[in-house]
Protein backbone atom coordinates (compact mmCIF):
# COMPACT_ATOMS: atom_id res chain seq x y z
CA UNK A 1 0.00 0.00 0.00
CA UNK A 2 1.30 3.21 -0.55
CA UNK A 3 2.71 5.27 2.01
CA UNK A 4 -0.16 7.73 3.00
CA UNK A 5 0.04 10.30 5.55
CA UNK A 6 -3.88 11.62 5.37
CA UNK A 7 -4.82 7.91 5.96
CA UNK A 8 -2.33 7.81 8.65
CA UNK A 9 -3.29 10.99 10.27
CA UNK A 10 -7.07 9.51 11.11
CA UNK A 11 -5.32 6.92 13.18
CA UNK A 12 -4.04 9.98 15.59
CA UNK A 13 -7.27 11.27 17.85
CA UNK A 14 -5.35 14.47 18.74
CA UNK A 15 -6.33 15.61 14.74
CA UNK A 16 -9.51 15.03 15.64
CA UNK A 17 -10.09 17.54 18.39
CA UNK A 18 -7.65 19.59 17.16
CA UNK A 19 -8.43 20.45 13.52
CA UNK A 20 -6.18 22.61 11.28
CA UNK A 21 -3.19 21.47 14.00
CA UNK A 22 0.49 21.86 11.87
CA UNK A 23 2.22 19.25 14.24
CA UNK A 24 5.55 19.68 13.58
CA UNK A 25 7.50 18.68 16.49
CA UNK A 26 7.37 14.68 16.99
CA UNK A 27 11.16 14.89 17.55
CA UNK A 28 10.38 16.26 21.04
CA UNK A 29 7.48 14.25 21.43
CA UNK A 30 5.16 11.79 19.04
CA UNK A 31 1.39 12.01 19.05
CA UNK A 32 -0.30 8.92 19.88
CA UNK A 33 -2.25 6.41 17.70
CA UNK A 34 -5.39 4.80 18.29
CA UNK A 35 -4.02 1.64 18.70
CA UNK A 36 -1.43 2.81 21.58
CA UNK A 37 -4.56 4.45 23.65
CA UNK A 38 -7.23 1.94 23.07
CA UNK A 39 -4.21 -0.92 23.81
CA UNK A 40 -3.10 0.46 26.83
CA UNK A 41 -6.81 0.94 28.36
CA UNK A 42 -7.89 -2.70 26.88
CA UNK A 43 -4.75 -3.81 28.80
CA UNK A 44 -5.72 -2.35 32.27
CA UNK A 45 -9.70 -3.49 31.26
CA UNK A 46 -8.55 -7.39 30.57
CA UNK A 47 -5.24 -8.46 31.40
CA UNK A 48 -4.05 -5.99 34.10
CA UNK A 49 -2.41 -7.54 37.93
CA UNK A 50 1.39 -6.95 39.14
CA UNK A 51 4.32 -9.10 37.09
CA UNK A 52 6.21 -12.14 37.98
CA UNK A 53 4.82 -12.87 41.25
CA UNK A 54 1.63 -13.86 40.80
CA UNK A 55 0.92 -17.36 41.40
CA UNK A 56 -2.60 -16.59 40.18
CA UNK A 57 -3.78 -16.13 36.38
CA UNK A 58 -4.24 -13.15 35.82
CA UNK A 59 -0.94 -12.35 36.96
CA UNK A 60 0.70 -14.99 34.73
CA UNK A 61 -1.37 -13.19 31.47
CA UNK A 62 -0.24 -9.46 32.41
CA UNK A 63 3.23 -10.83 33.24
CA UNK A 64 2.68 -12.66 29.58
CA UNK A 65 2.16 -9.56 28.02
CA UNK A 66 5.00 -7.42 30.03
CA UNK A 67 7.18 -10.14 28.43
CA UNK A 68 5.53 -10.15 24.66
CA UNK A 69 6.35 -6.42 24.83
CA UNK A 70 9.87 -7.25 25.89
CA UNK A 71 10.05 -9.42 22.29
CA UNK A 72 7.98 -7.51 20.46
CA UNK A 73 11.01 -4.40 21.05
CA UNK A 74 13.81 -7.09 20.52
CA UNK A 75 12.55 -8.00 17.48
CA UNK A 76 12.50 -4.00 16.39
CA UNK A 77 16.03 -3.89 17.25
CA UNK A 78 16.49 -7.02 15.87
CA UNK A 79 18.88 -7.78 19.11
CA UNK A 80 19.69 -11.60 20.02
CA UNK A 81 18.53 -12.20 22.99
CA UNK A 82 15.13 -10.70 24.41
CA UNK A 83 16.93 -10.88 27.90
CA UNK A 84 19.47 -7.74 26.18
CA UNK A 85 16.38 -5.23 26.70
CA UNK A 86 15.75 -3.27 29.42
CA UNK A 87 13.03 -1.58 30.49
CA UNK A 88 13.57 1.97 31.23
CA UNK A 89 11.54 5.22 31.85
CA UNK A 90 12.63 6.82 28.35
CA UNK A 91 16.34 7.13 26.75
CA UNK A 92 17.78 9.65 29.71
CA UNK A 93 17.01 6.81 32.10
CA UNK A 94 18.74 4.27 29.85
CA UNK A 95 21.55 6.35 29.42
CA UNK A 96 21.98 7.33 33.08
CA UNK A 97 22.00 3.34 34.03
CA UNK A 98 25.14 2.67 31.88
CA UNK A 99 26.50 6.08 32.95
CA UNK A 100 26.22 5.04 36.88
CA UNK A 101 25.90 0.70 36.60
CA UNK A 102 28.85 0.46 33.71
CA UNK A 103 30.76 3.32 33.92
CA UNK A 104 32.32 3.07 37.06
CA UNK A 105 33.33 -0.22 36.37
CA UNK A 106 34.61 0.19 33.37
CA UNK A 107 36.38 3.73 32.67
CA UNK A 108 39.10 3.84 35.32
CA UNK A 109 41.23 6.90 35.89
CA UNK A 110 43.58 8.80 32.39
CA UNK A 111 40.59 6.87 30.39
CA UNK A 112 38.92 9.01 27.88
CA UNK A 113 34.80 9.04 26.85
CA UNK A 114 34.11 10.02 23.37
CA UNK A 115 30.99 11.99 22.15
CA UNK A 116 30.02 14.22 19.67
CA UNK A 117 28.96 18.03 19.50
CA UNK A 118 25.95 17.19 18.34
CA UNK A 119 24.84 15.27 21.68
CA UNK A 120 21.72 16.22 23.36
CA UNK A 121 22.55 17.04 26.71
CA UNK A 122 21.05 13.49 28.29
CA UNK A 123 24.23 11.87 26.50
CA UNK A 124 26.66 14.21 27.77
CA UNK A 125 26.09 15.27 31.28
CA UNK A 126 26.25 11.82 32.45
CA UNK A 127 29.60 11.38 30.67
CA UNK A 128 30.69 14.42 32.06
CA UNK A 129 29.30 13.51 35.63
CA UNK A 130 31.48 10.02 35.53
CA UNK A 131 34.32 11.45 33.81
CA UNK A 132 34.51 13.70 36.87
CA UNK A 133 33.54 11.02 39.21
CA UNK A 134 36.52 8.76 37.65
CA UNK A 135 38.93 11.05 36.81
CA UNK A 136 38.50 10.03 32.99
CA UNK A 137 38.87 12.75 30.12
CA UNK A 138 35.41 13.93 27.70
CA UNK A 139 36.11 14.60 24.58
CA UNK A 140 34.18 16.11 21.89
CA UNK A 141 34.04 14.43 18.17
CA UNK A 142 33.57 17.46 15.95
CA UNK A 143 30.77 17.83 12.90
CA UNK A 144 32.17 20.03 10.19
CA UNK A 145 30.61 23.31 8.31
CA UNK A 146 28.30 20.98 6.30
CA UNK A 147 26.82 19.77 9.32
CA UNK A 148 28.54 15.95 8.57
CA UNK A 149 30.00 14.51 11.56
CA UNK A 150 33.52 14.20 10.47
CA UNK A 151 34.49 10.70 10.45
CA UNK A 152 38.52 11.54 10.32
CA UNK A 153 38.57 13.81 13.16
CA UNK A 154 36.95 11.24 15.47
CA UNK A 155 39.41 8.83 14.41
CA UNK A 156 42.25 10.96 15.31
CA UNK A 157 40.53 11.24 18.81
CA UNK A 158 40.69 7.75 19.32
CA UNK A 159 43.16 6.01 21.63
CA UNK A 160 43.99 2.77 23.64
CA UNK A 161 42.63 4.80 26.18
CA UNK A 162 38.89 5.32 24.54
CA UNK A 163 36.52 2.72 26.67
CA UNK A 164 33.75 4.82 25.79
CA UNK A 165 32.05 6.32 22.34
CA UNK A 166 28.42 7.94 22.76
CA UNK A 167 26.89 9.48 20.04
CA UNK A 168 23.57 10.04 18.64
CA UNK A 169 22.38 8.22 15.77
CA UNK A 170 20.31 11.03 14.51
CA UNK A 171 20.42 14.59 15.89
CA UNK A 172 18.12 16.13 17.50
CA UNK A 173 18.91 19.94 16.35
CA UNK A 174 20.01 19.03 12.78
CA UNK A 175 18.66 16.21 12.10
CA UNK A 176 22.03 15.07 10.67
CA UNK A 177 22.16 11.07 10.45
CA UNK A 178 25.64 9.62 12.18
CA UNK A 179 27.63 6.58 10.26
CA UNK A 180 27.24 4.80 13.33
CA UNK A 181 28.12 1.43 11.64
CA UNK A 182 31.82 2.87 10.80
CA UNK A 183 31.82 4.51 14.89
CA UNK A 184 30.90 1.48 15.97
CA UNK A 185 34.04 -0.30 13.76
CA UNK A 186 36.60 2.22 14.44
CA UNK A 187 35.86 2.65 18.62
CA UNK A 188 35.76 -1.40 18.75
CA UNK A 189 38.96 -1.48 16.53
CA UNK A 190 40.28 0.63 19.81
CA UNK A 191 38.74 -1.73 22.20
CA UNK A 192 36.09 0.76 23.37
CA UNK A 193 32.22 0.45 23.72
CA UNK A 194 29.86 1.90 21.75
CA UNK A 195 26.47 3.35 22.90
CA UNK A 196 24.03 4.89 20.44
CA UNK A 197 21.55 7.24 21.18
CA UNK A 198 18.53 6.42 18.94
CA UNK A 199 15.83 8.74 20.19
CA UNK A 200 15.34 10.10 16.80
CA UNK A 201 16.50 6.92 14.72
CA UNK A 202 14.34 4.18 15.68
CA UNK A 203 10.96 5.99 14.45
CA UNK A 204 12.10 5.97 11.09
CA UNK A 205 14.75 4.13 9.85
CA UNK A 206 15.39 0.32 10.37
CA UNK A 207 17.60 -0.49 13.35
CA UNK A 208 19.54 -4.02 13.73
CA UNK A 209 21.96 -3.92 16.65
CA UNK A 210 23.42 -6.85 15.62
CA UNK A 211 24.12 -5.58 12.40
CA UNK A 212 25.45 -2.53 13.71
CA UNK A 213 27.19 -3.98 16.42
CA UNK A 214 27.12 -1.32 19.29
CA UNK A 215 27.31 -2.74 22.59
CA UNK A 216 24.46 -0.22 23.80
CA UNK A 217 21.61 1.50 21.93
CA UNK A 218 19.02 3.22 23.88
CA UNK A 219 15.36 5.15 22.86
CA UNK A 220 12.17 6.73 24.11
CA UNK A 221 9.02 5.16 23.77
CA UNK A 222 7.21 8.47 23.20
CA UNK A 223 9.20 9.59 20.11
CA UNK A 224 8.23 6.28 18.87
CA UNK A 225 4.31 7.05 18.80
CA UNK A 226 4.45 5.19 22.50
CA UNK A 227 3.52 6.32 25.67
CA UNK A 228 5.57 8.46 28.08
CA UNK A 229 7.62 6.91 30.76
CA UNK A 230 8.61 3.88 28.86
CA UNK A 231 11.89 3.44 27.12
CA UNK A 232 14.66 0.71 26.08
CA UNK A 233 18.29 0.21 26.80
CA UNK A 234 19.39 -2.83 24.59
CA UNK A 235 22.79 -3.64 25.93
CA UNK A 236 24.91 -6.89 24.43
CA UNK A 237 24.27 -9.38 26.97
CA UNK A 238 27.85 -10.16 28.25
CA UNK A 239 28.16 -6.06 28.73
CA UNK A 240 24.60 -6.26 31.04
CA UNK A 241 26.21 -9.37 32.72
CA UNK A 242 29.42 -7.45 33.47
CA UNK A 243 27.33 -4.85 34.97
CA UNK A 244 26.49 -4.32 39.10
CA UNK A 245 22.80 -3.19 39.59
CA UNK A 246 21.81 0.21 39.50
CA UNK A 247 18.70 0.52 41.88
CA UNK A 248 17.98 -1.83 44.21
CA UNK A 249 15.10 -3.32 45.57
CA UNK A 250 12.27 -6.12 44.82
CA UNK A 251 11.76 -7.90 41.43
CA UNK A 252 15.57 -7.12 41.11
CA UNK A 253 16.97 -10.22 43.71
CA UNK A 254 17.61 -13.75 43.51
CA UNK A 255 18.23 -13.89 47.15
CA UNK A 256 18.11 -12.13 50.12
CA UNK A 257 19.65 -12.27 53.52
CA UNK A 258 20.67 -9.73 56.17
CA UNK A 259 24.39 -10.33 55.65
CA UNK A 260 24.02 -10.64 51.56
CA UNK A 261 21.93 -10.27 48.66
CA UNK A 262 22.25 -12.00 45.02
CA UNK A 263 21.07 -10.11 42.21
CA UNK A 264 18.75 -11.28 39.30
CA UNK A 265 20.18 -11.82 35.65
CA UNK A 266 19.50 -9.25 33.03
CA UNK A 267 17.14 -7.83 32.32
CA UNK A 268 15.67 -7.84 35.58
CA UNK A 269 18.54 -7.13 37.34
CA UNK A 270 17.83 -3.25 36.22
CA UNK A 271 14.23 -3.24 36.38
CA UNK A 272 14.07 -2.86 40.45
CA UNK A 273 10.55 -1.83 41.72
CA UNK A 274 7.43 -2.28 39.59
CA UNK A 275 7.83 -1.60 36.47
CA UNK A 276 5.70 0.19 33.83
CA UNK A 277 3.61 -2.67 32.79
CA UNK A 278 1.19 -1.04 31.12
CA UNK A 279 3.40 1.17 29.26
CA UNK A 280 5.49 -1.69 28.21
CA UNK A 281 1.78 -3.14 26.39
CA UNK A 282 1.46 0.11 24.89
CA UNK A 283 4.89 1.08 23.71
CA UNK A 284 4.47 -2.95 21.90
CA UNK A 285 1.63 -1.60 20.02
CA UNK A 286 3.62 1.63 19.09
CA UNK A 287 6.38 -0.76 17.24
CA UNK A 288 3.37 -3.27 16.01
CA UNK A 289 1.92 0.58 14.78
CA UNK A 290 5.36 1.38 13.32
CA UNK A 291 5.89 -1.92 11.67
CA UNK A 292 2.20 -2.05 10.41
CA UNK A 293 3.70 1.21 7.89
CA UNK A 294 7.53 -0.18 7.50
CA UNK A 295 10.20 1.39 8.53
CA UNK A 296 11.80 1.83 5.10
CA UNK A 297 8.59 3.04 3.82
CA UNK A 298 8.79 6.09 6.61
CA UNK A 299 12.39 7.09 6.22
CA UNK A 300 11.52 7.42 2.51
CA UNK A 301 8.52 9.58 3.15
CA UNK A 302 9.82 11.58 5.72
CA UNK A 303 13.42 12.02 3.38
CA UNK A 304 11.37 13.06 1.07
CA UNK A 305 9.73 15.41 3.29
CA UNK A 306 12.71 16.23 5.07
CA UNK A 307 14.11 17.28 1.45
CA UNK A 308 11.26 19.56 0.12
CA UNK A 309 11.39 21.60 3.69
CA UNK A 310 14.92 22.68 2.80
CA UNK A 311 14.12 23.58 -0.24
CA UNK A 312 10.88 25.40 0.83
CA UNK A 313 12.42 26.91 3.46
CA UNK A 314 15.90 27.68 2.01
CA UNK A 315 13.69 29.99 -0.37
CA UNK A 316 12.25 32.32 1.95
CA UNK A 317 14.66 35.66 2.30
CA UNK A 318 15.83 35.76 5.30
CA UNK A 319 15.65 31.97 6.48
CA UNK A 320 18.87 30.63 7.32
CA UNK A 321 18.62 26.64 7.98
CA UNK A 322 21.66 25.27 10.19
CA UNK A 323 23.57 22.68 8.52
CA UNK A 324 22.29 19.22 8.87
CA UNK A 325 24.53 16.91 6.16
CA UNK A 326 23.90 15.23 3.38
CA UNK A 327 21.77 12.64 5.28
CA UNK A 328 19.66 15.15 7.08
CA UNK A 329 15.76 13.30 8.16
CA UNK A 330 13.05 14.55 9.93
CA UNK A 331 14.25 17.63 11.36
CA UNK A 332 14.86 21.28 9.84
CA UNK A 333 16.41 23.86 12.03
CA UNK A 334 16.75 27.19 11.25
CA UNK A 335 16.87 30.88 11.84
CA UNK A 336 15.08 34.21 10.85
CA UNK A 337 17.32 36.62 10.19
CA UNK A 338 16.71 39.55 13.40
CA UNK A 339 14.25 37.61 14.69
CA UNK A 340 14.49 35.54 17.44
CA UNK A 341 13.60 32.20 17.63
CA UNK A 342 10.49 32.17 20.84
CA UNK A 343 9.48 34.97 18.46
CA UNK A 344 9.06 33.21 15.58
CA UNK A 345 7.68 30.38 17.62
CA UNK A 346 4.65 32.65 18.89
CA UNK A 347 3.76 33.86 15.45
CA UNK A 348 3.73 30.31 13.89
CA UNK A 349 1.65 29.07 16.78
CA UNK A 350 -1.19 31.87 15.88
CA UNK A 351 -0.79 30.89 12.40
CA UNK A 352 -2.02 26.81 13.98
CA UNK A 353 1.97 25.46 13.44
CA UNK A 354 3.36 23.70 16.22
CA UNK A 355 7.15 23.85 16.89
CA UNK A 356 10.32 23.81 19.27
CA UNK A 357 12.26 26.72 19.85
CA UNK A 358 15.13 27.28 21.87
CA UNK A 359 18.25 25.26 22.64
CA UNK A 360 17.24 21.78 22.13
CA UNK A 361 18.73 20.53 24.95
CA UNK A 362 21.96 21.29 23.22
CA UNK A 363 23.42 23.94 24.45
CA UNK A 364 27.07 23.27 23.69
CA UNK A 365 26.09 22.88 20.22
CA UNK A 366 24.37 26.42 19.88
CA UNK A 367 27.59 28.23 21.26
CA UNK A 368 29.69 26.28 18.50
CA UNK A 369 26.94 27.90 15.89
CA UNK A 370 26.87 31.04 17.37
CA UNK A 371 23.38 31.06 18.11
CA UNK A 372 20.89 31.64 21.08
CA UNK A 373 18.97 29.39 19.70
CA UNK A 374 16.60 28.08 16.74
CA UNK A 375 13.04 27.20 15.64
CA UNK A 376 13.05 23.47 14.83
CA UNK A 377 10.30 21.98 12.72
CA UNK A 378 10.60 17.72 13.28
CA UNK A 379 8.78 15.20 10.90
CA UNK A 380 6.35 12.27 11.87
CA UNK A 381 4.42 10.06 10.06
CA UNK A 382 1.13 11.99 10.02
CA UNK A 383 2.76 15.23 7.76
CA UNK A 384 2.91 15.80 4.55
CA UNK A 385 3.70 18.30 2.05
CA UNK A 386 0.69 20.60 3.25
CA UNK A 387 2.23 20.98 6.61
CA UNK A 388 5.62 22.25 4.79
CA UNK A 389 3.34 24.74 2.95
CA UNK A 390 1.58 25.56 5.86
CA UNK A 391 4.98 26.48 7.96
CA UNK A 392 6.91 27.94 4.73
CA UNK A 393 3.59 30.75 5.13
CA UNK A 394 3.42 30.85 8.88
CA UNK A 395 7.39 31.92 8.64
CA UNK A 396 6.63 34.19 5.67
CA UNK A 397 4.06 36.24 7.45
CA UNK A 398 6.40 36.14 10.46
CA UNK A 399 8.98 37.92 8.41
CA UNK A 400 6.70 40.74 6.99
CA UNK A 401 5.43 41.03 10.72
CA UNK A 402 8.83 41.80 11.71
CA UNK A 403 9.92 43.84 8.84
CA UNK A 404 6.81 46.44 8.90
CA UNK B 1 -4.88 31.80 8.52
CA UNK B 2 -7.75 33.12 10.98
CA UNK B 3 -7.72 37.04 10.91
CA UNK B 4 -8.15 37.03 14.64
CA UNK B 5 -4.83 35.42 15.34
CA UNK B 6 -3.30 38.14 13.03
CA UNK B 7 -4.93 40.90 15.38
CA UNK B 8 -4.01 39.01 18.05
CA UNK B 9 -0.42 39.10 17.47
CA UNK B 10 -0.48 42.98 15.92
CA UNK B 11 -1.68 43.51 19.70
CA UNK B 12 1.21 41.31 21.13
CA UNK B 13 3.83 42.89 18.94
CA UNK B 14 2.92 45.98 18.79
CA UNK B 15 5.06 48.97 17.03
CA UNK B 16 6.59 50.37 20.01
CA UNK B 17 7.96 46.94 21.71
CA UNK B 18 9.39 46.13 17.88
CA UNK B 19 10.76 49.41 18.13
CA UNK B 20 12.09 49.15 21.75
CA UNK B 21 12.93 45.14 20.75
CA UNK B 22 15.40 46.23 17.27
CA UNK B 23 16.63 49.59 19.23
CA UNK B 24 16.55 49.13 22.98
CA UNK B 25 17.38 52.47 25.44
CA UNK B 26 19.98 51.75 27.74
CA UNK B 27 21.67 48.48 26.79
CA UNK B 28 24.61 48.55 28.02
CA UNK B 29 26.74 47.62 31.64
CA UNK B 30 27.25 50.55 34.28
CA UNK B 31 30.41 52.10 34.99
CA UNK B 32 29.91 51.81 38.92
CA UNK B 33 26.92 50.19 39.53
CA UNK B 34 25.80 49.64 43.48
CA UNK B 35 23.69 46.92 42.62
CA UNK B 36 23.19 44.14 39.71
CA UNK B 37 21.31 40.75 39.28
CA UNK B 38 21.28 38.23 36.41
CA UNK B 39 17.93 36.94 35.08
CA UNK B 40 17.95 33.73 33.26
CA UNK B 41 14.69 31.97 31.34
CA UNK B 42 15.74 28.31 30.98
CA UNK B 43 12.89 27.71 28.92
CA UNK B 44 14.32 29.89 25.76
CA UNK B 45 18.13 30.34 27.05
CA UNK B 46 17.37 33.96 27.63
CA UNK B 47 19.81 36.12 29.52
CA UNK B 48 19.56 39.61 31.06
CA UNK B 49 22.04 41.47 33.27
CA UNK B 50 20.66 44.20 35.30
CA UNK B 51 22.46 47.20 36.57
CA UNK B 52 21.39 50.01 39.22
CA UNK B 53 22.77 52.96 40.21
CA UNK B 54 21.20 53.86 43.86
CA UNK B 55 21.52 57.20 45.61
CA UNK B 56 19.71 57.04 48.58
CA UNK B 57 16.23 56.04 48.17
CA UNK B 58 16.16 56.81 44.24
CA UNK B 59 17.36 55.23 41.19
CA UNK B 60 19.77 57.49 40.01
CA UNK B 61 21.03 55.52 37.09
CA UNK B 62 20.17 51.77 35.51
CA UNK B 63 20.73 50.05 32.51
CA UNK B 64 20.52 46.14 31.21
CA UNK B 65 22.75 43.62 29.05
CA UNK B 66 21.60 40.76 27.42
CA UNK B 67 19.88 40.11 24.34
CA UNK B 68 16.26 37.95 24.02
CA UNK B 69 13.34 38.03 21.97
CA UNK B 70 11.64 40.67 20.98
CA UNK B 71 9.45 41.09 24.10
CA UNK B 72 11.78 40.32 26.85
CA UNK B 73 14.21 42.72 25.34
CA UNK B 74 11.23 45.63 25.24
CA UNK B 75 10.75 44.87 28.30
CA UNK B 76 14.22 45.55 29.70
CA UNK B 77 14.30 48.70 28.07
CA UNK B 78 11.01 50.17 28.63
CA UNK B 79 11.90 48.76 32.68
CA UNK B 80 14.67 50.89 32.48
CA UNK B 81 13.16 54.13 30.86
CA UNK B 82 10.26 54.07 33.63
CA UNK B 83 12.17 53.18 36.75
CA UNK B 84 14.97 55.81 36.13
CA UNK B 85 15.04 58.96 39.16
CA UNK B 86 11.96 56.66 40.64
CA UNK B 87 12.30 56.19 44.37
CA UNK B 88 12.30 52.72 45.22
CA UNK B 89 9.10 52.56 46.72
CA UNK B 90 7.33 54.27 43.59
CA UNK B 91 9.74 51.31 41.49
CA UNK B 92 8.11 48.72 43.82
CA UNK B 93 4.72 49.92 42.73
CA UNK B 94 5.19 49.85 38.83
CA UNK B 95 6.32 46.52 39.40
CA UNK B 96 3.22 45.67 41.42
CA UNK B 97 0.99 46.84 39.38
CA UNK B 98 2.63 46.18 35.98
CA UNK B 99 2.66 42.47 37.55
CA UNK B 100 -0.68 42.56 38.72
CA UNK B 101 -1.77 43.55 35.01
CA UNK B 102 0.37 40.80 33.02
CA UNK B 103 -0.57 37.69 35.42
CA UNK B 104 -4.13 38.82 35.45
CA UNK B 105 -4.20 39.37 39.16
CA UNK B 106 -5.56 42.58 40.79
CA UNK B 107 -3.75 45.62 40.09
CA UNK B 108 -3.03 47.78 43.32
CA UNK B 109 -4.35 51.72 43.12
CA UNK B 110 -1.18 53.90 41.39
CA UNK B 111 -0.45 57.34 42.75
CA UNK B 112 -1.55 60.34 40.22
CA UNK B 113 2.07 60.89 39.75
CA UNK B 114 2.81 57.00 38.24
CA UNK B 115 -0.04 56.94 36.26
CA UNK B 116 1.92 58.01 33.04
CA UNK B 117 4.35 55.38 33.53
CA UNK B 118 2.05 52.74 34.05
CA UNK B 119 0.83 54.09 30.77
CA UNK B 120 4.33 53.71 28.79
CA UNK B 121 4.12 49.81 29.75
CA UNK B 122 0.78 49.29 28.61
CA UNK B 123 2.25 47.97 25.30
CA UNK B 124 3.80 44.98 26.67
CA UNK B 125 0.50 43.72 28.42
CA UNK B 126 -0.48 42.03 25.83
CA UNK B 127 1.22 39.30 26.75
CA UNK B 128 -1.69 38.49 29.19
CA UNK B 129 -3.02 36.47 26.56
CA UNK B 130 0.23 34.37 25.79
CA UNK B 131 0.72 32.50 29.49
CA UNK B 132 4.21 31.03 27.82
CA UNK B 133 5.37 34.57 27.03
CA UNK B 134 4.49 36.56 30.51
CA UNK B 135 8.15 35.44 31.93
CA UNK B 136 9.67 36.94 28.90
CA UNK B 137 7.63 40.28 29.83
CA UNK B 138 8.64 39.79 33.91
CA UNK B 139 12.32 38.37 33.53
CA UNK B 140 14.34 41.95 33.51
CA UNK B 141 11.83 43.05 36.54
CA UNK B 142 12.40 40.15 38.41
CA UNK B 143 16.18 40.80 38.06
CA UNK B 144 15.58 43.96 39.29
CA UNK B 145 13.86 43.22 41.90
CA UNK B 146 16.55 39.99 42.73
CA UNK B 147 19.38 43.46 42.36
CA UNK B 148 17.91 45.94 44.71
CA UNK B 149 18.43 42.61 47.60
CA UNK B 150 22.02 41.26 46.73
CA UNK B 151 23.38 44.42 45.78
CA UNK B 152 26.88 43.98 44.40
CA UNK B 153 26.38 40.17 45.00
CA UNK B 154 25.20 39.38 42.01
CA UNK B 155 21.87 36.96 42.32
CA UNK B 156 20.66 34.76 39.66
CA UNK B 157 16.87 34.48 39.49
CA UNK B 158 15.28 31.92 37.01
CA UNK B 159 12.04 32.22 35.66
CA UNK B 160 11.11 28.91 36.43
Amino acid sequence: MAFDPRRLRREFPIFERNPGLVFLDSGASAQKPRQVIDGIAEFYRNDYANVHRGVYQLSARSTDRFEEARETVRAFLNAADEREIVFVRGATEAINLVAQSWGPAHVKPGDEVVISDLEHHSNLVPWQMLCERVGARLLVAPTDATGEFDLGQFEALLSPRTRLVAVTHISNVTGALLPVARIVELAHAKGAFVLIDGCQAVPRLPVDVQALGCDFYAFSGHKAYGPTGTGVLYGRYDALLSMPPWQTGGGMIANVTYPLTEFQEPPHRFEAGTPDIAGAVGLAQAIDFIEGIGRAAIREHEAGLTGYGVDRLSRIPGVQLVAGGQRRLSILSFNLEGVHPHDVGTVLDQHGVAVRVGHHCAQPLMDKLGIAGTVRASLGVYNDEADIDRLAEAVEACREMFQR
Amino acid sequence: MMPAAIMDLRELYQDIILDHGRHPRNQRALDHPTHLARGHNPLCGDRVTVYLAIEGNRIADLSFEGRGCAISTAAASLMTEVLKGKTLEEARQLFAQFHATVTGGTPEELPEALKEDAERLEPLTGVRAYPVRVKCATLPWHAFEAALKSGLAGAIVKTE
